[in-house]
């Protein structure tokens, strides 16, 4: 007793006083209740606000076969009509360069990270490296394509550029959800590998990575609608053109972001207007589907998380 | 007879392919010393371990080599020595890429500088302090304070707002709703994550600003009279203020994720010992869960208030540029710019080498303020990991009692 006694003081100020009066505590604790839930609410409102908002706006001109298969060509502000083809495929093709470039680098340094540089001094330098690439703004990533591809070695403005910039912003995304995933992949097989005498490379490519690929591909697929609505690099490394230009090397190139970009000072203009939220909304079409995606592979993948 | 790993073609470019014949011939006299046997030998020819292993297999003779054959056909796993030539191929290629993404980090800082440097050196006024923003010409003059500020008072507003709205979340979605609830709600408030910037800039200035003006009025008429929220004459939506708000909006999510992922490692017996001494639910959560979860949400907000930061097209939208010969206003129900914003708005006068290096100093200044604020982000966490490691100990110490028991 004596000692509980001595005790008692050091915890002064930090143990809530639980002998109160029964009243005043449930009110707090209702409160509480009541403040959680409603944080939860306000949550809620701005995304059904949003998604109601853009689909409402949007979806009429979704439903026309236009949409889906021709360009801004020679359709000017006033005017209605065209589609986003031009957009799509060129949102499409910039982030599958992006991807191709990214996901290799993003994997093997996945593995560097699990498998070979585990508690390093190396390892640690990379991890917090990555860590800051994940903070670093796109406008920044943006700058700095157009620092080296523009003003260092004099290229145009094309989509490649865009998507070296959208490089910087993908590749933490899907390093850090391979790194997780291979985290997950139990000593037992890699160990098992090995004793059958399989050497460390086969192993990692054989069993760790397909043992980790449903978790690999969430990542990639998160990382993907993350670049996809990208507008600042857009804005800075490519400019925008109502004419369907499928080479990422030449000429200017169409994207969502930056169609709704071109229209949005002249939401005014009611063919516009439409024109600009049919493009907001294939645009969250595109991300959410990708987003959905990712969840549905997570889901069938054959390791969890916890 | 060729490697799945493609590392080892039959025919060797290099010359060794002249020698086989006379490797046959040692086979028909002496089997036992000859490293490399029947399809063994091609296979192997290139490794370093290629030699104990085929002598391995010469032991048992004709046998071995025919079961390793028939283990390939079937597309298994080929069992090769260890600390072959594709170990080391390998092994390099993840290191490289470890090492590309510090290259990477060091070059975006080195670049920007190397192309800021010739236009701060020309800057005729001081670059940190002033708040004039005339670049290119005989005389460039630009600071960056003015964009610094608006930057930095938005970011933080933004965070001020979101980390009470996302504690709030996390804690409802782990210890407040019922079980079947709560992946939902936990996957409802990532989709706010994948709604892409531009539509929350769009839907922000056109739909949700008109209902923030009797907030604004409210506000400066109660608290007008200090400088930071008297409000400046007109009608104006696209201020400081409700970008700050849809900010606060975009880094919800970022917060709540993490925020939840800590609360839900409070450990078990922390929770219960709360509850056993007759603690009402609040009472649990403020004396386990928060002192629990408190570093992990200070750098959930901190990486927040980085995104904030560096957030782009949705503040380039809402904010209002002021007119150039109004006065600098700090209030935030003015309009202004952001690093960011003032970057995308002007990147049509990236024409001359000067103006682009003034535009190019801007984004160094906003690379170093995010590397700044995540870095902090990351020493709060690596300082104090309650929320990361102490729970997966006490799970691996009970799966271990689970196992001995």
């Amino acid at each position: 007793m004596t000692a509980i006694a001595e005790n008692t003081p050091a915890y002064d100020g930090k143990v809530l006083d639980l002998t109160g009066k029964s009243g005043a505590r449930a009110f707090k604790n209702t409160l509480a209740t009541v403040l959680i839930v409603l944080a939860f609410a306000v949550a809620m409102i701005p995304l059904l606000w949003i998604l109601w908002t853009v689909v409402s706006k949007g979806y009429h001109l979704l439903l026309s076969a236009d949409w889906w298969s021709q360009s801004q060509r020679g359709i000017t502000v006033r005017r209605a009509g065209g589609g986003a083809y031009h957009a799509i495929m060129g949102t499409l093709i910039m982030a599958l360069i992006t991807a191709l470039v990214a996901v290799p680098i993003a994997i093997l340094g996945a593995v560097y990270l699990v498998e070979y540089g585990k508690g390093t001094r190396a390892a640690k330098v990379v991890s917090f490296m990555i860590d800051i690439l994940t903070g670093v703004p796109s406008i920044v990533a943006a700058l700095f394509v157009y620092a080296v591809w523009i003003t260092v070695f004099g290229f145009n403005r094309v989509g490649f550029a865009v998507s070296l910039s959208l490089v910087l912003l993908m590749l933490p995304v899907v390093l850090r959800s391979t790194e997780e995933m291979l985290k997950l992949v139990p000593d037992e097989l890699r160990e098992a590998s090995y004793a059958l005498g399989v050497p460390k490379w086969k192993t990692i490519l054989k069993v760790v990575v397909p043992t980790a690929f449903g978790g690999i591909i969430t990542g990639v697929m998160l990382g993907l609608a993350r670049v996809m609505g990208e507008t600042a690099p857009l804005l800075i490394l490519v400019g925008y053109s109502k004419n369907i230009n499928l080479n990422p090397f030449n000429g200017f190139m169409g994207a969502l972001p930056t169609m709704i970009n071109q229209d949005r000072t002249e939401l005014a203009l009611p063919n516009a207007a439409d024109r600009v939220w049919a493009a907001a909304l294939t645009l969250i079409l595109l991300v959410l589907a990708l987003n959905l995606l990712a969840r549905l592979i997570a889901r069938f993948s054959t390791i969890k998380s916890k | 007879m060729s490697s799945p790993d493609g590392t080892a073609p039959p025919d060797r470019p290099d010359g060794t392919a002249a020698e086989e014949p006379k490797i046959e011939d040692l086979v028909h006299e002496d089997a036992g010393t000859t490293p490399q046997f029947g399809g063994l030998a091609s296979e192997h020819a290139d490794h370093e371990a290629a030699q104990p292993a085929a002598e391995v297999m010469t032991e048992s003779g004709v046998e071995a080599a025919g079961t390793t054959a028939t283990t390939e056909t079937d597309g298994k796993l080929d069992l090769g020595p260890v600390g072959h030539l594709g170990d080391r191929l390998f092994g390099g290629l993840a290191r490289g890429s470890g090492g590309l993404v510090v290259l990477i980090v060091a070059f975006v800082g080195i670049f920007l500088l190397a192309l800021a440097i010739p236009a701060l050196v020309d800057d005729k006024s001081n670059f940190l302090f002033s708040r004039i923003w005339e670049p290119g010409g005989d005389q460039p003059r630009f600071g960056i304070a003015a964009l610094f500020y608006t930057t930095v008072i938005s970011s933080i507003i933004a965070m001020l707002i979101a980390v009470p709205i996302a504690i709030g979340v996390a804690l409802f979605v782990t210890y407040y709703a019922p079980k079947r609830l709560a992946a939902p709600v936990a996957h409802a408030v990532d989709l706010l994550a994948a709604v892409p910037s531009i539509i929350y800039g769009l839907w922000g200035i056109l739909f949700f600003a008109p209902i923030l003006r009797p907030v604004i009025n409210g506000l400066s008429t109660a608290l007008g009279w200090i400088p930071l929220f008297e409000k400046p004459p007109g009608d104006n939506v696209g201020v400081v203020f409700t970008a700050s708000v849809v900010l606060a909006i975009m880094i919800l999510p970022v917060v709540t994720a993490i925020s939840r992922e800590i609360f839900a490692q409070t450990p078990t017996t922390h929770r219960e010992g709360a509850l056993a001494l007759g603690a009402t639910r609040w009472e649990m959560i403020r004396l386990s869960v928060l002192p629990y979860g408190r570093s992990g949400v200070v750098s959930a907000s901190m990486l927040g208030l980085g995104r904030a930061l560096g957030e782009t097209v949705a503040v380039l939208i809402i904010l209002s540029v002021p007119n150039g010969n109004d006065p600098w206003n700090s209030s935030i129900f003015a309009g202004g710019e952001t690093f960011a914003s003032k970057i995308a708005n002007n990147a049509a006068e990236f024409d001359s080498p000067e103006k682009t290096g003034a535009y190019i100093a801007a984004g160094l200044v906003l690379f170093v303020v995010t590397f700044l604020v995540n870095s902090a982000a990351r020493i709060i966490v690596d300082r104090s990991t309650p929320g990361t490691k102490r729970p997966r100990r006490n799970r691996r110490t009970r799966a271990a009692e689970g196992a001995s028991a």
